[in-house]
């Protein structure tokens, strides 16, 4: 009897989460601007990188043993911005559509709402990086799975770190409302020169290689460098980002949950809009 | 604070609502009930409580203290037991207006567990005059077809419970008219409890059983609009929402409106 209840529980939250997700998929098919911006940005950087790397190919040992380590970079680097916008865009659409008060008097509850906004993430994400994936095969001959097995533990890394920053950026514009919304363009820039997307960690200096060790995504991109450069997979580089990628999912989730419980308390919910 | 009755026959039980905003008091300790059944009012002028009031019962805003107990449930412990079962509609949200019409009632109903979707979405398309409309999307639309919009979102759970602010607002007579028709249509049809803030006393009138005034954030007097109107020796409800959102004291009928218009009923 329990597990009959507890089977329609998990039956009744995954229809009200594909509502979700249909309620953006629409919003999504029917806008081809949409699609096609969501493509644009990161095939024209990895486009501007590849042309980077022809240039400087024939004076770099580096580059001539592993022509795809920038394009490899900025694509692994857009899976992580892609995600986060994915998350933080979801919920803005919510709320310059003056929605949220609808969808919180609905039965939809709070993780649920989370769930859906990590789904389209990944269906963002998808789009977004698919697309410039496709086109660095098609005119550089590099194809983002020649990095193997680690890709999927790369892109793990780096979409959940996406996640956790999106979660926080989401919660911070809903304490402070939609003029706080560049946060959502900005706030994963804070983490690239500590991430070592195009250069190694060690040439930061020493202060800023302690930040970099708190940062999942430095351990990524290190991770990435050994598999282009040295052809190994370094499986304490993946634990690393991993545990550190719970702590920033914590603490992403819980900023959020912390923001609706502020607004509910100042009557926000009801009032957010454009 | 009061404890709840054991057998209440009220689906709505207010006890000594409270909310205080930075430098407010929006609702200084509210208590009421509604009934099974019965369509009751909120009134009261701009800021007197009503939207805080209703945002509370719907578990959005989180009162400051007092208890609320919708359908035996408490609302503030336990709001997803109740929420699947009530519904609401208010000026002050909105759907995302590059859908159309069908696609936002699709995703509210799978939001609501009503199975199938689509075939509900046409039962109230076709009840609300909204057919034409499904295909459009709900930005496209006018005010008072967006309001149509909304209340059809609002019933497509078949809510037990209905909590309605301000929902003849932006209608013209003739529609508004309509609504109320449908409303009223509806309540006899299914049972459903209403609880509506507006500030249209014919629509309390015509609709209401029960009328819950609000000044300042507290209720100043209730009754059935027929128990109002003689109380304050009025003709229309629109004299009596004077009469006390303005503290004006009936010299015809001093003691009452005295005894019920400064007081706190409840």
């Amino acid at each position: 009897m329990n597990a009959l209840v507890a089977g329609a529980a998990v039956a009744a939250s995954a229809n009200r989460i594909r509502a979700l997700i249909e309620r953006h998929a629409y919003l999504l098919l029917k806008s081809w601007p949409r699609m096609v911006s969501m493509a644009y940005y990161p095939t024209v950087t990895m486009i501007m990188w590849a042309f980077v790397t022809v240039y400087l190919r024939p004076t770099s040992n580096f580059l001539a043993d592993a022509p795809g380590l920038f394009i490899g970079a900025v694509l692994l680097w857009d899976i992580l911005f892609r995600g986060q916008l994915g998350v933080s865009l979801t919920f803005f659409e919510e709320m310059y559509s003056r929605n949220l008060g609808n969808l919180f008097v609905s039965p939809l509850r709070p993780w649920e709402m989370i769930v859906g906004q990590l789904v389209m993430s990944i269906i963002r994400t998808l789009i977004g990086v698919g697309a410039a994936c496709v086109f660095a095969w098609l005119l550089f001959n590099f194809s983002i799975f020649s990095l193997g097995f680690p890709l999927i533990a790369f892109f793990v890394n780096l979409i959940i770190c996406g996640w956790a920053i999106g979660l926080a950026v989401s919660g911070m514009v809903l304490r402070w409302g939609l003029g706080a919304e560049e946060l959502a363009w900005a706030a994963i820039f804070l983490l690239a020169p500590v991430s070592g997307v195009y250069y190694p960690i060690a040439v930061l200096p020493g202060w800023l290689q302690t930040i970099a060790h708190a940062v999942p995504t430095s351990y990524v991109f290190e991770g990435m460098r050994a598999v282009l450069l040295e052809h190994r997979f370094r499986p304490e580089l993946f634990w690393s980002a991993l545990a550190i990628n719970m702590l920033y999912m914590f603490a992403g989730v819980n900023l959020y949950l912390l923001a609706i419980g502020y607004a509910r308390r100042h009557g926000m919910l009801m009032q957010m809009g454009e | 604070m009061s404890s709840f009755p054991a057998h209440s026959s009220a689906v709505i039980e207010v006890r000594d609502l409270r909310k205080a905003f930075k430098h407010v008091n929006a609702v200084r300790g509210i208590s009421f009930d509604v009934h099974r059944g019965t369509t009751t009012a909120l009134l009261g002028g701009n800021g007197a409580g009503k939207t805080t009031t209703l945002s509370m019962l719907l578990g959005v805003l989180t009162p400051t203290a007092g208890s609320v107990r919708i359908l035996g449930e408490n609302m503030l412990r336990t709001p997803y037991r109740v929420l699947p079962r009530i519904n609401f509609t208010s000026p002050y949200v909105d759907l995302p207006k590059r859908l159309t019409v069908a696609e936002n009632l699709r995703v509210y109903a799978r939001l609501y567990g009503v199975t199938p979707p689509q075939a509900r979405v046409n039962e109230l398309a076709a009840e609300l005059d909204l057919s034409d409309l499904l295909t459009r999307p709900y930005g496209d639309l006018s005010a008072g077809q967006r309001t149509r919009v909304s209340l059809a979102k609002a019933l497509l759970n078949r809510p037990e419970v209905l909590l309605l602010d301000e929902p003849t607002a932006s209608l013209d007579p003739d529609v508004g008219d309509r609504m109320r028709t449908f409303l009223e249509q509806y309540q006899k049809r299914s049972g459903c409890t209403m609880l509506l803030a507006t500030h249209n006393m014919g629509e309390v009138e015509r609709m209401c059983n029960e009328v819950i005034m609000l000044r300042a954030g507290l209720v100043v007097d209730q009754g059935s609009p027929q128990s109002l109107l003689a109380r304050y020796g009025r003709e229309n409800m629109d004299d009596v929402f004077l009469d006390i959102a303005r503290e004006r004291v009936n010299p015809d009928h001093g003691a009452a409106a005295e005894g019920h218009g400064e007081g706190i009923v409840s």
